[in-house]
């Protein structure tokens, strides 16, 4: 075994240098208390490729018709050996996936590590984020059950509030007035061919800019350390081999999962049905939902409706443009930033309960 | 041009109003003007008959009643010499509506489908050979059809639509004052309300049987013992048909005890149950057989073969949703369930033969049926089995990997200078 | 297998790091065929290959004008009918009265239930009987040489 790894890596080494694998073992990862968060970044992009995975070989057996959408997904799950499980786990790692996404975001938010130099890495990571939610909305949609038909009638119906081009996106989205089986074409194509060729490029730039500038170092760690240096570990083999326990775990969560909770396929979706009681978005979507039930129905001079919108279209953006605002993150305005941001965060957990217990 | 359209427009619609002014009759009825003006009795039928069937294809009081509705004056218009009839005799009724009703060519002029033979079935009813007979107080066409509001039956306000027929008969035989001179009983329309055939009627179903389908309507008349089991055959087929099969048939024949009645009743058909077999508490059987004697045996038996398919189609029916519950897909062992269920109903209309094997016949079917289909939830719930174990192996396999690496990377990480000339060259 | 030597700290010797490195590279071996081994069977298309959405009825010849044949549709019976004219119809084929499997009749041209009799006419409608509503309808379609019915209604 020694033997033919050192030919291997003679015979790499003979072509591309000795550079990249000695950036690689040398590449320091800071080890403190905080460390545990780098490993989120880590398992969302193994939640992704567990995705790609499974996404491809689903696609060998679904058919995006709304005729024949939720039966071969019906197909999938029972004909199809270990058809279960590859849908079962697509599933689940959906949700995982914003999940760990999630606590990744929220993590770097809170440590600050969206700090010069790493504004791009923040951006790009939120458009990453924003892409998982396109993700999962439009995936949502491909079993083509009643339940999602209903939620993406009611999702996208809050795109009509958007000011000015409210009509033309709810059209662009629905693929026509309504939702219909040009709405699962569309979305179809979103989920399977734009966003990943999106998350792709988006992924590349984000993973490229974390190992160029290397992990962050949160403020109150820099502070403990003054002077000295951050004690740290080899991101080859110390963080890696910890990366793949975390994936190895992940990977457990998920089998359970598939095997002992199977992802329900619901009742077939009838265009024609009265909209059922207890429609509600994914989970991802509740504080969303919530809130928009809470509006009333006039806000000032505009409609709750569109309010609502616009105030999350402006809390999107600022969120994304955090490090430009946070300019002096450990002075005044930075605490003002933090303690707004972890009000979103309670104020997201809380309307998320509210709605799913309700 | 346009000028030219609408003129020629406007003198088309003159010319229409003018024909139609010069075709209609002056429609004067002087007998509505006045008796709408009465309460009671004498307004009534003023009120109610211009919705009645016969008004509104242009009869008036006229035609029944007789007299001259456009004299305005009462005492001519009723003048008994003008050929006024008043209120016709009860005994002249059937008579008074045959006039027309019986009379094929001219029926044929307002509803061709009207059949004309009402008045010679009324003289097979009871009804009608109690009135040749003098008696007045049974039923003539005015007491089913009401006298002034007489709808179609197709109408759901009519009295003899079928869900009002209960009624509309009940008004006199569930009236024990009026049922008395006759000494008949008054219980039918209660026992019906207890039938099957009402809760199918008010389900909805407007073919289920009233009365008149198995006493017939203007014929109207208790169906003697031989013809009972034609008419229930004529919705039943196979029981009918069965039941000619059976060991009963020559015995009660000859006894003179009537087929289908004897054991589900005559107004009150209830629901039937395995229970009636058999000999528990609710068996029919043993109304006339002993427990031990060959019908006790063969009742036994019957029983026995449906309520054993009956619950192994229950079991497989209980494994299939264990199945279902744990997310496994059934649905081809449902297909045979139901398959195996259906050879239960044919074992239950079989029954009427009273003969074991031919009942055994499709409960054997059945059973196989149940069998498969319980075995094929219970290969359903070992894959589930098998799932949880191929589950377990792959955690094993991985809880394997993460002990190893964690092992490992402590080993790497207690090497003094931290593992670094091992990727040195 | 691994002695330690007590003044350095329990340090560990090559041995115990090669064994230690053998077992994680058996390890992830195992685990990569318990992930690959599904995908490779997922891959492979099962026997019946066609989903519930559509069904072939039978093959353009099989039918004579004025016969009929139950096949499978899905998890329910169904009954394809060609009519005198050559033309199909495809309806469900459980009866609406106590689900049993109706049948053709060619001399009464019309669809029988032999549990309790019920009659339907070849559109599907109950005509006589205890069934309280009509079989309902499915869509065919002829593709080449097979007879397709599918889900959808006529209409």
């Amino acid at each position: 075994m020694p033997r033919l790894s050192q030919q291997l890596r003679e015979w790499f080494q003979a072509r591309f240098g000795t550079g990249t694998l000695d950036w690689l073992t040398h590449k320091q990862v800071p080890r403190h208390h905080h460390t545990v968060w780098y490993y989120l970044g880590g398992m969302t992009l193994f939640l992704f490729i567990v995705q790609v995975v499974t996404g491809i070989l689903l696609l060998l057996y679904y058919r995006p018709s709304p005729g024949e959408a939720f039966e071969s997904v019906q197909f999938i799950m029972t004909k199809v050996q270990f058809g279960w499980l590859v849908r079962g786990i697509h599933a689940w790692s959906a949700n995982l996936l914003i999940f760990t996404a999630m606590l990744h975001m929220f993590s770097t938010f809170l440590l600050k590590a969206y700090r010069k130099p790493r504004e791009l890495t923040w951006m790009t990571g939120c458009v990453l984020f924003f892409l998982f939610l396109g993700f999962g909305f439009s995936g949502y949609l491909l079993p083509w059950n009643t339940l999602a038909f209903f939620a993406t009638k009611v999702g996208t119906q809050m795109m009509a509030a958007v000011p000015v081009i409210g009509n033309w996106l709810l059209t662009f989205f629905r693929g026509g007035e309504d939702v219909t089986g040009a709405t699962l074409t569309r979305f179809f194509g979103f989920h399977v061919a734009i966003f990943p060729a999106l998350t792709t490029a988006v992924v590349g730039a984000h993973l490229f800019l974390v190992q160029f500038f290397g992990m962050s170092v949160p403020p109150s760690i820099e502070r403990t350390y003054s002077n000295k240096p951050v004690p740290s570990y080899s991101f080859l083999p110390s963080f890696m081999l910890r990366d793949l326990i975390g994936w190895y775990l992940a990977l457990g969560v998920l089998a359970a999962l598939a095997a002992l909770f199977p992802w329900e396929l619901g009742v077939k979706a009838d265009p024609f049905a009265p909209t059922p009681a207890g429609i509600r978005p994914e989970w991802y979507f509740l504080f969303l939902f919530q809130t928009l039930k809470l509006i009333p129905g006039r806000v000032l001079w505009i409609e709750g409706e569109q309010f609502g919108v616009l105030v999350f279209g402006l809390a999107a953006t600022l969120w994304v443009l955090i490090p430009f605002l946070d300019r002096n993150p450990t002075g005044r305005v930075g605490k003002l930033i933090t303690g707004i941001g972890a009000f979103a965060i309670v104020y997201i957990l809380a309307m998320s309960l509210w709605a799913w217990r309700s | 041009m346009f000028l030219r359209c609408l003129s020629t427009l406007v003198l088309l619609l003159l010319g229409a109003l003018g024909a139609a002014a010069k075709d209609a009759k002056p429609v004067v009825n002087h007998c509505l003007e006045c008796h709408a003006a009465f309460d009671g009795k004498l307004g009534d039928p003023a009120r109610q008959f211009p919705d009645d069937i016969h008004a509104t294809r242009g009869l008036t009081c006229a035609d029944c009643h007789g007299g001259n509705p456009s004299q305005e004056d009462a005492e001519k218009a009723m003048d008994r010499k003008q050929g006024f009839r008043g209120v016709p005799k009860r005994s002249e009724i059937p008579q008074l509506c045959a006039r027309c009703h019986s009379d094929g060519a001219f029926m044929r002029a307002y509803n061709p489908s009207l059949r004309t033979d009402q008045l010679t079935q009324y003289g097979t009813s009871v009804h009608g050979k109690r009135l040749r007979a003098g008696d007045t107080r049974v039923a003539v066409c005015s007491d089913c059809h009401s006298p002034h509001s007489i709808r179609p039956a197709s109408s759901p306000l009519s009295t003899v639509h079928a869900p009002q027929i209960p009624m509309t008969c009940g008004r006199c035989h569930a009236d024990p004052m009026r049922m008395k001179p006759y000494g008949i009983p008054t219980n039918q329309l209660d026992d019906y309300r207890g039938s099957v055939h009402y809760q199918t009627l008010t389900g909805g179903d407007l073919s289920a049987p009233t009365c008149a389908t198995c006493h017939g309507n203007h014929g109207a008349a208790p169906p003697g013992v031989a013809s009972i089991e034609r008419v229930c055959g004529t919705c039943h087929v196979f029981q009918e048909q069965l039941f000619d099969q059976s060991p009963h048939k020559a015995p009660w024949q000859a006894a003179k005890i009537a087929a289908c009645l004897t054991c589900h009743g005559n107004h009150r058909v209830e629901h039937t149950g395995d229970a009636l077999l058999g000999t528990g508490g609710e068996s029919l059987c043993l109304r006339c057989h002993a427990k031990d004697d060959a019908g006790g045996k063969t009742a036994q038996r019957i029983y026995a073969d449906l309520t054993g398919l009956d619950s192994n189609l229950g079991d497989a029916a209980a494994v299939l949703d264990r199945a279902e519950r744990a997310g496994m897909e059934v649905g081809e062992a449902r297909l045979t369930l139901s398959n195996g269920r259906e050879k239960l109903i044919k074992a239950r209309v079989d029954v009427h033969t009273m003969i074991p094997a031919r009942v055994e016949q499709n409960t054997e079917e059945g059973r196989k049926l149940a069998l498969q289909a319980q075995q094929a939830g219970q290969q359903a719930l070992a894959e589930y089995a098998y799932r949880r174990k191929g589950l377990a192996l792959s955690l094993i396999a991985i809880a394997f990997v993460v002990g190893t690496l964690w092992l490992l990377i402590r080993s790497i990480e207690r090497r003094p200078p931290a593992g670094e000339e091992v990727t040195r060259p | 297998m691994d002695i330690s030597a007590p003044e350095a700290g329990r340090v560990a010797t090559p041995g115990r790091r090669r064994l230690l490195g053998f077992l994680v590279g058996s390890g992830v071996v195992a685990s990569l065929v318990s992930i690959i081994y599904p995908i490779l069977k997922f891959v492979l298309p099962p026997r019946r290959a066609e989903m519930d959405a559509e069904t072939v009825a039978a093959q353009a010849n099989e039918l004579a004008p004025g016969t009929a044949k139950i096949f499978r549709f899905g998890n329910q019976p169904a009954i394809l009918i060609r009519l005198a004219d050559g033309s199909y119809r495809a309806l469900s084929a459980v009866c609406t009265h106590l689900n049993c499997t109706v049948q053709y009749r060619a001399r009464e041209r019309d669809i029988w239930c032999a549990c309790h009799n019920g009659v339907y006419n070849l559109q599907g409608g109950n005509v006589s009987g205890p069934p309280p509503r009509p079989l309902r309808e499915y869509a065919v379609h002829v593709r080449g040489k097979e007879i397709v019915v599918s889900r959808g209604s006529r209409t």
